[in-house]
């Protein structure tokens, strides 16, 4: 889960981070308000999850209150990357002489948490990292002794962070660590981290990811939480808890096991069709949940077929099959065509009881997912 | 012969009188494997399926010799389930619980480097030696004794491509779930060199998916030390970079690395065949067995 960038500055200003001082605003009266008593100059940044806000057009200075105005009035509203910007943040524009990097992760291949610190803030870090990944020290923290300060030190020092702030970076690196821990980070970053003439250090950006599955002990954060996916079917398979990723294709797909419902995927690119969306339904397959996900790929205009993929491992087929048809009688008519495949235990079983006046039966997984193919170019065609 | 676990193998279930792990228990004593005790806090003295609960993993070691623990534990405490099957001592703890903070995982992670177990998982299917013992949720009746080794991230698609494997007569000598999670017990490079050193394993099929370096690293492994034959087979080709698909563990970077493509490739400079369907995947198999 993603932190809004005034959400990760309230975070890391609580742990003692330098941030500059701000307001967020979701109208034009108060984002002007706000910036005449901030004093100018101001930047407004569009909050929206994304990175390349700038670039983008979402962030902005503005010298006076006309500037403020305009600003406000052109970011609020706008569609950035999708998602459209209803709120900003409006911040006292800290006059800079550098922009340094810091961030905190965990290092999946090591399974370590990694500080990582370069004075190539304020660009893209990921391609920095392609590009230079010298021009980024890193320093790998033993979990069960956190962070020494020595560290923290060290990686500043070997990322070439001038003298006069290192002291300073390396306090504010010890900090995000601490806050990462404490938090259930994922990924914590401050880019860029702005040196000022007089060698203060203030977090000018702040990007705060929280681990999905420690959410149930950072429940603060959990409230933070909100729907700014935008897409209504993700917001559905959110509330029906599953796995759910919206695609742009037009054969539907929906399965069990993640790596089972991927394999569709595939399968469909590979037989020439494209994938409209990754649903994974979880184990077992009851008919309300059966129905659910049928309902969502149904309501998804870009999905003219679709192939429904269940592996019965402990589940029996059978007893997949009898939820299937339930699901089935929940709907009035079949708005699109449905191929399924059942493997597994008791799969032969479950085939023949399927209501097969409604869905389409194969009997391996090419098979079914070339028939869907097929199909969905028909309804295109 | 097989790796990891077999009919010898004396096991501990944690978290055996929770649904799962009760449902589960039955399962794996039908299919013949050894479970001597289960290990709840508070619940020590019961029994679930004929088997004596305890309220330590030690104890279940001390009183039953239990040498594999599996556990059911929920994602909150399952961490400290963990902490306290190393601390027991046995050889082999395969961790099914899906859901755990990746802050946990990394130091049960830290903890494991200070002891000779093993940790299969988490967010795994299990392991599996056919017609001996199984330790997790593994559907048993898809599996055939045999002499292929089989290494997965995922479950169902693990029960798919062994699906196919067994009805073209390629039995299996153990099939490890290594887990979707981005930090996990086993990796690939683990694996394979448990099958490498295993006589009845006489080839190895690698079924990796986006997200990670595992597979690269497999690769390079693959390429220096196996002698073992091996196929693999990637899924994710057409993930889309920024979404987990599923897994934790599933997702391409923004940077792009963790890429299908990438893992396809470096498999095949190691001289390993990918199918592009699970049904090339066994085609690979049989011809590498011939």
């Amino acid at each position: 889960m993603k932190l809004h960038e005034y959400q990760a500055k309230e975070v890391f200003a609580e742990a003692g981070i330098p941030t500059p001082a701000a307001t967020l605003a979701r109208t034009v009266d108060e984002a002007v308000t706000a910036a005449e008593e901030l004093g100018y100059p101001v930047a407004i940044k569009a909050q929206v999850q994304v990175g390349g806000r700038g670039k983008a057009g979402g962030i902005e200075l503005a010298a006076d209150a006309d500037e403020a105005r305009a600003v406000a009035d052109r970011v609020l509203g706008m569609e950035l990357k999708g998602y459209s910007v209803d709120r900003v943040l409006v911040e006292d524009a800290v006059d800079f002489v550098n922009e340094l990097y810091v961030g905190v992760t965990m290092d999946r291949g090591v399974g370590r948490p990694v500080a990582m610190v370069s004075t190539r803030g304020g660009v893209n870090i990921e391609e920095v990292a392609a590009e230079e990944p010298d021009a980024i020290a890193r320093e790998h923290v033993d979990p069960a002794f956190g962070m020494f300060d020595y560290q923290a030190r060290k990686v500043v020092h070997e990322a070439g962070i001038d003298r006069a702030v290192a002291g300073d970076v390396a306090s504010v690196l010890t900090t995000l660590y601490e806050l990462w821990t404490e938090r259930d980070g994922a990924d914590a970053e401050i880019n860029p981290l702005m040196v000022t003439d007089d060698n203060e250090v203030v977090a000018a950006d702040a990007v705060f990811n929280v681990d999905d599955d420690a959410l149930f002990r950072q429940p603060d954060l959990a409230e933070m939480e909100e729907e700014t996916a935008g897409d209504e079917l993700e917001a559905k398979a959110h509330e029906y808890g599953f796995d759910y990723v919206r695609l742009e294709g037009n054969v539907g797909i929906i399965g069990n096991g993640a790596g089972l419902v991927m394999t569709t995927l595939d399968l469909v690119d590979h037989y020439g069709g494209r994938p409209a969306n990754f649903l994974d339904i979880g184990g077992g397959a009851r008919a309300q949940r059966v129905a659910n996900a049928l309902e969502m790929v149904f309501a998804d205009e870009n999905a003219d077929a679709v192939v429904f993929n269940i592996f019965g491992g402990i589940t029996r087929g059978d007893e997949v099959a009898t939820g299937i048809n339930e699901a089935l009688d929940q709907f009035d008519a079949i708005p699109k065509p449905v191929v399924v495949r059942l493997a597994g235990t008791k799969a032969r079983a479950g085939m023949e009881i399927l209501d097969t006046d409604r869905v389409r039966v194969e009997e391996t997984l090419e098979a079914a997912v070339q028939a869907a193919v097929t199909a969905a170019e028909g309804v295109d065609g | 012969m097989s790796v990891l676990v077999d009919e010898d193998s004396r096991v501990v279930v944690q978290g055996i009188t929770g649904g799962e792990g009760r449902f589960h228990t039955e399962q794996m004593l039908a299919y013949g494997t050894n479970v001597v005790a289960g290990a709840v806090p508070g619940k020590g003295g019961k029994q679930v399926a004929g088997v004596p609960v305890y309220d330590t993993v030690s104890g279940a070691v001390r009183e039953e010799d239990a040498d594999a623990s599996v556990v059911f534990v929920p994602p909150a405490f399952a961490a400290d389930a963990l902490f306290e099957a190393l601390d027991a001592g046995v050889d082999v703890v395969v961790a099914i619980t899906e859901g755990i903070p990746a802050q946990d995982t990394s130091r049960v992670y830290r903890m494991l480097e200070e002891t000779d177990t093993r940790l299969v998982g988490p967010n795994c299917p299990g392991v599996i030696t056919p017609g001996e013992a199984k330790l997790g949720i593994l559907p048993g009746n898809i599996f055939e004794s045999g002499s292929v080794g089989l290494i997965s991230r995922s479950g169902t698609l693990t029960y798919q491509i062994v699906d196919s494997l067994t009805s073209r007569g390629l039995g299996q000598s153990t099939a490890i779930g290594i887990g979707g999670d981005p930090i996990i017990g086993t990796d690939f490079t683990d694996a394979l060199g448990l099958f490498e050193d295993d006589p009845a394993t006489d080839a190895v099929v690698l079924c990796g998916e986006i997200g990670g370096e595992d597979e690269e690293a497999a690769a390079a492994y693959i390429d220096e030390h196996l002698e073992t034959p091996v196929a693999g087979f990637i899924a994710g080709r057409t993930a889309p970079p920024g979404k987990r698909m599923g897994h934790a563990g599933a997702i391409v970077s923004g940077s792009g690395t963790g890429t299908a493509q990438s893992k396809i490739d470096a498999l095949e400079s190691a001289g390993v065949p990918v199918g592009d369907t699970p049904e090339e995947v066994v085609d690979h198999v049989a011809d590498l067995l011939d």
